[in-house]
């Protein structure tokens, strides 16, 4: 069924009884072309892309729990392509463009909102390297802006601005960033891929790859064993674990993020803001509950939860901001499982294994890269090349010295 | 999460610095195994082995035991008895 204005009408005077699930509950069948493991965001935008760009339907998307239930559903929902490095911004600004037409491209309402992300700088050092960011940005493609103090108290006058120590000297805008409805857009993927035939499989965990001569001929599943072309990893911070089925060791930890949301509040934050002297970030969803998390935890962690010391630390970081959010109190947080790569970037690539293909090294920032992951893995597993806007996510970069290092900080995927 | 620093007794985890995966030997310059010593990782769930040095304490450097699936601190001790 396709959503639109008349389908609405028409099922508002029948009483809401004719909507249909949103996407098939497939049972899993012997063989499929590609097989592709996670059906978090970048899984079911992969088979999406497939099916609609590269006109292949013969596809499994495994999910081992419900599609959505992990970091898809876990993100602080934001988006925007303010990277540094050619390599990085290319991919990220693709996949901004992609956010711009997605609704319509998939008929689906993920309520995309481009309501600008604010970067603050709060020292002359700091200005000068988001100038350059900014005109990293521009020669890419991307949109910036270079606030001085009175533009950003134009936009956000409720912050603290005279901060002793800290005191906000402007910020570098990216008006086309802003945020998504994350959950639908797990959603509408699995909808979109599901029309055109992708079986999305839930409650399927994937035990073992089977591999013949250097070759995937398969997994298997806790349903069974299934035959395939193709395989694509899209399991973000799983994926160490998924890949050690196929005997891969990766440049990847697996960490701890947590985020936060505050009661519903009226409308006071417009946009997206990050701190720039600690690691906080704060946008206002549309229920109203102040939406913001900081640091990941910063060591290796599978428990999908969090410990105080970050909560603190990110407390600390809303009230040197805007001393005002200290009067709301915090509804819930929770983690996410983030696949820190070593130097702070994706993977997306061919494996040593023929016809195993790589999609991970999300760090904290995958969800804005959702519908650009998607399609570009999608090219990679049906063109067995890599997409224009993903080449220098290689998946040797770290053997041949080619890394993108967006942070400078080595290989230490604590800190990036 | 509490360690249990050998020199100081159980101390907040704020008090360290964390360095990753103890389980690693650092091969001879030069040689081929230096890539995977530097960049790969086995990233195991459960029962891990990991540096972490006590910063604001003693300025040991420990080797934890921490389960990276429950956060339970199974133990420490100091790293330089291990590797001796």
């Amino acid at each position: 069924m396709r959503y639109s204005l008349t389908s609405l009408i028409t099922q508002t005077l029948s009483g809401h009884k004719g909507w249909k699930p949103q996407w098939r509950d497939a049972a899993p069948k012997d063989e499929y072309d590609i097989v592709i493991v996670g059906g978090g965001g970048h899984g079911l935008a992969t088979a999406y892309y497939l099916a609609k760009e590269y006109g292949l339907n013969n596809i499994a998307v495994l999910e081992k729990s419900w599609i959505g239930s992990g970091n898809v559903g876990r993100n602080t929902t934001i988006i925007r392509s303010n990277y540094l490095l050619s390599g990085n911004i290319a991919l990220y600004e693709f996949s901004l463009k992609l956010w711009e037409r997605l609704e319509q491209d998939f008929n689906y309402n993920a309520m995309v909102s481009q309501r600008g992300v604010l970067n603050l700088f709060h020292s002359d050092g700091q200005r000068d390297a988001y100038a350059r960011r900014g005109n990293m940005m521009l020669l890419n493609g991307a949109d910036a802006e270079l606030l001085d103090r009175d533009g950003v108290k134009k936009l956000y006058p409720f912050l603290n601005f005279d901060a002793a120590r800290f005191p906000i000297q402007g910020g570098l805008l990216q008006r086309r960033g802003g945020t998504v409805r994350h959950d639908a857009v797990a959603w509408g993927f699995a909808r979109g891929a599901s029309e055109r035939g992708v079986d999305v499989i839930q409650n399927c965990e994937v035990t073992g790859i089977d591999i013949v001569g250097g070759r995937v001929t398969g997994v298997t599943t806790t349903r069974g064993k299934i035959r395939a072309g193709k395989v694509g990893l899209a399991v973000a911070g799983s994926s160490s674990r998924v890949a050690a089925l196929a005997g891969l060791r990766l440049p990847i930890e697996s960490h701890v993020l947590q985020a936060f949301v505050s009661e519903g509040l009226k409308p006071v934050i417009p946009g997206v803001i990050t701190f720039g002297a600690g690691h906080f970030y704060i946008s206002q969803s549309d229920k109203g509950g102040l939406v913001f998390g900081g640091d990941i935890d910063g060591y290796n962690s599978y428990a999908q939860r969090g410990n105080m010391p970050v909560v603190e630390d990110v407390c600390e970081g809303g009230m040197a901001l805007m001393p005002s959010i200290g009067r709301a109190r915090m509804l819930r947080n929770w983690g996410g499982l983030v696949d820190m790569s070593m130097d702070g970037s994706p993977i997306i690539d061919r494996t040593d294994i023929d016809g195993l293909y790589l999609n991970a090294g999300w760090c904290y920032g995958g969800f804005k890269a959702t519908p650009g992951s998607g399609f570009v893995f999608a090219h990679l597993l049906a063109k067995d090349a890599p997409h224009p806007a993903a080449t220098a996510l290689r998946f040797d970069r770290f053997r041949t010295g080619a890394i993108l290092d967006e942070k400078g900080q080595g290989a230490q995927p604590n800190l990036h | 999460m509490r360690i249990p620093c050998p020199f100081c007794g159980p101390r907040d985890i704020t008090e360290f610095a964390y360095h990753g995966d103890a389980t690693l030997t650092r091969p001879a310059p030069g040689d081929a195994a230096m890539h995977d010593y530097v960049y790969l990782r086995d990233n195991p769930t459960g029962v891990h082995r990991e540096h972490w040095y006590h910063s604001a304490g003693c300025h040991a450097w420990l080797t934890v035991t921490r389960n990276v699936s429950t956060h339970e601190i199974v133990g420490a001790e100091m790293a330089h008895k291990e590797a001796s």
